[in-house]
């Protein structure tokens, strides 16, 4: 299936302006695993005729690592030139598939002057499917299956969002298993706070593993994330415990792509 | 004669206590502002369920349980206390026994039944940190003091109920003998729940002037204990009693995820990007002299340093802590532990040697290490489980500052994915050009 991107510069040029910006982010445009849930995303924007865009080579990184690591100069030159961009098109709304954007779209980049309804994916499809846009009817694919959601920090306590996903799961006729850890007892997967761009400190234990025992020790098949860091840790956290047989690591979109056949 | 010795304790006791809660105002007050006024019924409603109605306890229910019953004695016991006061500066006996007739000894039995319960809640507490070594009780920056501190707190609070007993046990055997300077009547008992029984267990075999020197001792003892705790609190963790409640109202009601934005970096910011900035214009001279970021406690908020004040050292943050729990050094309790210590020694420095003296040391480096800093995934966990709305999180981020803004030191990886960042708009050496690549790949 061809994938239909159109960028905020085209619609321009066309007179037109979408109603959602897509904030596809770093991970999102370069990481070869998190582009696999870009593309899920956009397959499922595209089967509900979404009207979006993307931003393209005028997006930049939203800062969120800059500020976690304490460099508040670099976070802010990010947070304005991206306002530019964005107050530029006139955006009103934006979603985006990283909860670290997401938070720092939502929560910081107002006070700078960037004010948009901000959304996470997963809020974005269950509004696709309550109002009947996107129709999961008798999907089989995982039908009965056990799934854990793991929550993202940045999306959970950050945000206070954790129904959206669990609600998709749910559609999804699978069996959701909860962690002993999860909600806003969730534990991090390590990758929070910059870490993800260094090696964590001296200790007895990686987090990711961790916090990928707590998912195997629930006996999922799946583990769900909503996070392209969360989805890279977890990913490794299996891939030390030698169980990339059994389970697997899915973004929600993902789970939802595949489930409506797209 | 009683009267004026009962005035003069109580006056020493109460000035001493409010002369050292105003240095602690004081210390308080050394931090940065930091706007948590208006919203009040929202304050309001957090304070209610959170520190008066323990509401974030309650995720570990075996100590939220047991909590209770020491908080819930605490707080009605000070009807008992009331009373002491009255009778003391009138020199009468159970002064309010007469006017509430029933209430009264109803009152009393509710105090004595919370406090027996009280009583075995911490015996347990006891047992919990020093027989059953719960981790969490026993970590690192548990060992010397906290440690002490802690166990003082139960033995003082075994010594305050068993004064209780003392006093009305005591009474009560002078009361069925007749000899009970109360103005209850005659009766064959008081009819307080526990002392009617435990009174005559214990007491029955004294003379009746023994029994009224053993009801002073209860009497008196309970005086003092109170006063000594009262002045001991300003010392310990066990503060938190009292702070608990301003520093749930003042609570953080954004999103746990927004950061604040640097007003000071945003002014830099905008000159940078404003074309036509001046760039040689002096800066105006209204811009305060300011660090980035927090080297000490005094670049910190003055929220940050109630927090500090508030910590009870539960060590909740400690064990939900991702960083804490696979063995690295950050421990956000010792983060709000060090936060106090160090306020309290420049508290006293400064109101010793005047308020801009500096000792040379600091919160960053003598206290907490950038080891313990850069290990923080900045999750959150440690703010959603403190039961009094702590939030270390924010300490740990304006210290980091510090050190990157200020003094350029930054892990290798992470100043490599600055200047990543700075170049090509991505934390990775992907180019800009590149973003859209993944819409033609297959």
């Amino acid at each position: 299936m061809n994938l239909h991107v159109p960028t905020m510069a085209e619609m321009k040029a066309k007179g037109e302006n979408p109603e959602i910006l897509f904030w596809v982010g770093c991970s999102g445009s370069f990481d070869d695993r998190a582009k696999k849930i870009t593309k899920a995303v956009v397959k499922i924007l595209n089967s509900c005729k979404v009207s979006f865009a993307v931003l393209g080579t005028e997006e930049s990184c939203s800062g969120d690592p800059a500020k976690r690591a304490g460099n508040e100069f670099t976070y802010q030159m990010q947070a304005m030139m991206n306002i530019e961009v964005l107050n530029g098109y006139d955006v009103k709304k934006i979603v985006t598939a990283c909860p670290h954007c997401f938070n720092t779209l939502k929560n910081e980049y107002p006070e700078l002057g960037g004010d948009y309804e901000v959304v996470h994916h997963t809020q974005l499809i269950q509004d696709l499917i309550n109002t009947g846009k996107l129709v999961l009817e008798n999907s089989q694919s995982f039908k009965g299956k056990k799934i854990t959601f793991h929550d993202p920090c940045y999306l959970g306590r950050a945000n206070d969002v954790y129904e959206a996903p669990r609600k998709l799961i749910e559609k999804l006729d699978a069996e959701l298993v909860e962690m002993k850890r999860c909600k806003s007892k969730g534990l991090c997967c390590g990758a929070g706070g910059a870490q993800m761009f260094k090696e964590a400190e001296k200790g007895n234990k990686e987090i990711n593993i961790e916090r990928t025992e707590d998912a195997i020790e629930t006996a999922a098949e799946i583990i769900a994330t909503g996070c392209p860091f969360c989805n890279t840790m977890m990913t490794d956290g299996i891939k030390n415990a030698e169980k990339e047989g059994q389970v697997k690591v899915l973004d929600v979109a993902e789970l939802i792509a595949n489930a409506a056949e797209l | 004669m009683s009267i004026l010795f009962f005035a003069l304790i109580a006056l020493i006791g109460l000035g001493f206590f409010s002369y050292n809660v105003w240095k602690i105002r004081y210390n308080i007050n050394l931090g940065l502002p930091t706007d948590r006024s208006g919203q009040i019924g929202k304050r309001l409603k957090t304070m209610i369920l959170v520190a008066f109605g323990q509401q974030k306890m309650f995720s570990r229910p075996i100590p939220a349980l047991l909590h209770l019953c020491l908080y819930v004695a605490f707080v009605i016991t000070q009807v008992e206390l009331f009373e002491i006061f009255a009778d003391g500066l009138t020199g009468e006996h159970r002064l309010f026994s007469s006017g509430l007739g029933g209430f009264y000894t109803f009152a009393i039995s509710f105090i004595e039944i919370l406090s027996v319960a009280a009583f075995f809640a911490t015996i347990i507490f006891l047992a919990r940190r020093n027989l059953l070594k719960l981790p969490r009780l026993n970590m690192k920056e548990m060992i010397g003091w906290p440690t002490k501190d802690a166990n003082l707190i139960l033995i003082f609070e075994l010594i305050l109920l068993a004064c209780i007993f003392t006093m009305n046990g005591a009474d009560e055997v002078l009361f069925q003998r007749g000899e009970s300077h109360a103005s209850m009547g005659t009766g064959d008992s008081f009819g307080f729940s526990v002392s009617s029984f435990l009174g005559p267990l214990l007491f029955d075999g004294l003379s009746t002037g023994n029994l009224h020197i053993v009801e002073r001792i209860g009497w008196w003892g309970h005086l003092f204990m109170v006063l000594g705790f009262l002045n001991y609190l300003p010392y310990s963790k066990h503060f938190h009693i009292l702070l608990a409640f301003p520093n749930t109202y003042y609570s953080n009601l954004e999103k746990k995820g927004k950061f604040n934005n640097m007003p000071s970096v945003t002014q830099e910011v905008k000159l940078m990007m404003d074309p036509n900035a001046d760039p040689y214009a002096t800066a105006p001279e209204t811009t305060p002299p300011s660090r980035f970021g927090a080297k000490d406690v005094t670049d910190l908020s003055w929220k940050n340093l109630m927090d500090a004040y508030t910590c009870t050292e539960c060590g909740r943050c400690t064990s939900s802590c991702p960083a804490n729990i696979t063995g690295k050094l950050l421990s956000p309790r010792k983060i709000m532990m060090d936060t106090r210590d160090r306020l309290a020694e420049v508290g006293e420095s400064k109101r010793k040697n005047g308020i801009d003296h500096e000792d040379g040391k600091s919160l960053l480096g003598d206290y907490i290490t950038e080891e313990e800093l850069w290990a923080c995934t900045s999750c959150n966990a440690c703010v959603d489980e403190c039961p009094v709305n702590i939030d270390p999180l924010s300490i740990i981020i304006d210290l980091r500052r510090f050190l990157v803004m200020e003094e350029s030191k930054i892990p290798n990886e992470l100043a490599g994915m600055l200047t990543n960042i700075e170049n090509n708009g991505a934390p990775w050496q992907f180019s800009q050009n590149d973003r859209l690549n993944w819409a033609n790949e297959e």
